[in-house]
């Protein structure tokens, strides 16, 4: 294992070194650029042994992953906000092709207005398009989940592309330290694909093609029900990952001082270490709140948001990005998980950190105020500045 | 699940893999309007079937393009194409 001072792109890039990719096809797009950069000189040096495939578009790119996964290769792309829009398109392609590509987001806001910062609307739109999504907290677990991520979409009960993702800036281009594992227990963690559903030039066959009545909601249920196996096998996986490379990557939603909570906080991403630091310092002050980190958005861990509701705590879901004519993305289903619990904790939707916007200690501090002390409306965009009442026409036009 | 199994290892049953050959499933019998081709005007640059979207026309021995009748959905991108215009999109019948 050797320690090496990474940036959250380059800990994509070495992860893909690692599992040995076999094919790389990406589009430049800020602030992903340096992940496919690093990429393109590995395999220019001969440092990785892959094809790396230039393409004008990132609809394309991911094209060139699916299909050279459908063949039997392990493909990997990275993309961020427009760019992941642009793909929408093969999202659905690759699930319903069933081609475990693996994929790093660079979590960025997108247009309009346009923006390059971090938020998580791209791929928190994503959400319904057969992708397991993973939101990593630091450079160390971008790292790791890549690989995991590999192993489970690869599995043969799975079959289903992941989205690594990861704050713009605060990952992608902020440098700390990361445990880069060795090749040889990569190796052993990673074995070569299956060639189960693949497809062979020799015997040629038509994948994804023209699917009647007859026969097409079966092949929605299978994705469906593969979509519960990676549910199913993910503590596998990383048990694996834990027993090989000695890192417990701590499941869909590790929780940090949630037994006797409170109020609970679930966050995404980099938020989470901001709140984690806010925890202590009003543990210290005999607040009993607690965190739970949302690791995993599909499939969605259900199970754990249920146990997280048996504390009895209130809990509030921080979102980085909004359903609009709903609430936060993350909070629907923790309120839908939760439905049926007996007693029903109190659930609220708080909405922050667009567009690149900080989440401070302080604003994280609001939220502990507002569940443990208010009734509040469900849905609150905590860091807005101009209230809405006061967003009249005439407020905004002068 | 999977339709037409001829493979001798048929694929996995939740991956939607058919081995029937595409072409011989017709596609494009909703067609309102048909291309003509005037091969007097033809002059052989084959553009009309560059342009094809849907490889519904191919070429003879000679070089003439021929329209594949079961692909074409008579879209007109070859009538507008043709330089000679040896192409005109006529109404189905």
């Amino acid at each position: 294992m050797a320690r090496e001072v990474l940036s959250g792109d380059y800990a994509q890039s070495y992860a893909a070194k690692l599992a040995r990719v076999d094919v790389v096809a990406a589009y430049p797009i800020t602030p992903q650029t340096s992940i496919v950069e690093k990429l393109a000189d590995l395999v220019v040096t001969g440092a990785l042994r892959a094809q790396y495939i230039k393409v004008e578009s990132e609809h394309s790119a991911l094209q060139a992953c699916v299909s050279a996964s459908a063949l039997g290769a392990r493909a990997y792309t990275a993309t961020s906000s427009q760019g992941l829009l642009l793909m929408h398109e093969l999202l659905h392609w690759a699930s319903g092709m069933r081609t475990p590509v693996v994929m790093g987001v660079a979590n960025r806001a997108v247009a309009a207005p346009w923006s390059i910062d971090v938020d998580h609307a791209d791929s928190m739109s994503q959400r319904d398009t057969g992708w397991i999504q993973f939101y990593a907290e630091s450079n160390q677990e971008v790292l790791d989940t890549v690989l995991a991520a590999f192993r489970l979409s690869e599995d043969e009960a799975v079959r289903l592309p992941s989205m690594v993702a990861m704050d713009a800036f605060y990952l992608t281009h902020t440098v700390e330290p990361v445990d880069v594992p060795e090749q040889a227990d990569v190796d052993r963690f990673l074995p070569p694909r299956s060639k189960v559903g693949t497809l062979d030039p020799h015997r040629p066959t038509r994948l994804g093609s023209f699917t009647s009545p007859e026969h097409y909601t079966e092949f929605r249920h299978a994705v469906a029900s593969a979509s519960k196996a990676a549910a199913q096998l993910a503590p596998t996986v990383e048990e694996e990952y834990a027993r090989i490379v000695g890192r417990d990557l701590g499941g869909p939603l590790p929780r940090y001082l949630t037994d006797d909570a409170d109020a609970i906080l679930v966050t995404m991403g980099t938020a989470t270490t901001t709140a984690r630091s806010t925890v202590d310092a009003l543990r210290a002050e005999g607040r009993k709140v607690g965190l739970a980190k949302l690791r995993r958005f599909r499939p969605f861990p259900s199970e754990e948001v249920r146990a997280l509701g048996r504390t009895g705590a209130r809990i509030g879901v921080l979102d980085r990005s909004f359903t609009y004519g709903a609430a936060g993305a993350a909070a629907t289903e923790v309120m839908a998980a939760l439905y049926a619990a007996s007693p029903r904790p109190l659930v609220r939707s708080f909405v922050a950190g667009l567009g690149g916007r900080d989440i401070t200690p302080a604003l994280v501090r609001s939220l502990y105020r507002h569940l443990l002390e208010e009734e509040g409306p469900e849905v609150v965009w905590a860091d807005l500045k101009v209230p809405p009442g006061e967003a009249t026409a005439e407020a905004l036009h002068g | 699940m999977t339709a037409g199994l001829a493979s001798p290892l048929p694929p996995p049953i939740d991956t939607p893999l058919a081995t029937v050959p595409s072409d011989t499933l017709t596609t494009a019998s909703w067609r309102t309007f048909r291309p003509v081709i005037d091969r007097g005007l033809c002059t052989r640059c084959n553009l009309c079937w560059k342009f094809c979207p849907d490889i519904a026309l191919e070429l003879d021995a000679e070089g003439y393009p021929v329209l594949r009748e079961a692909f074409c959905k008579g879209c007109g991108i070859c009538a507008v194409e043709c330089p000679p215009k040896a192409i005109v999109m006529e109404k189905e019948v």
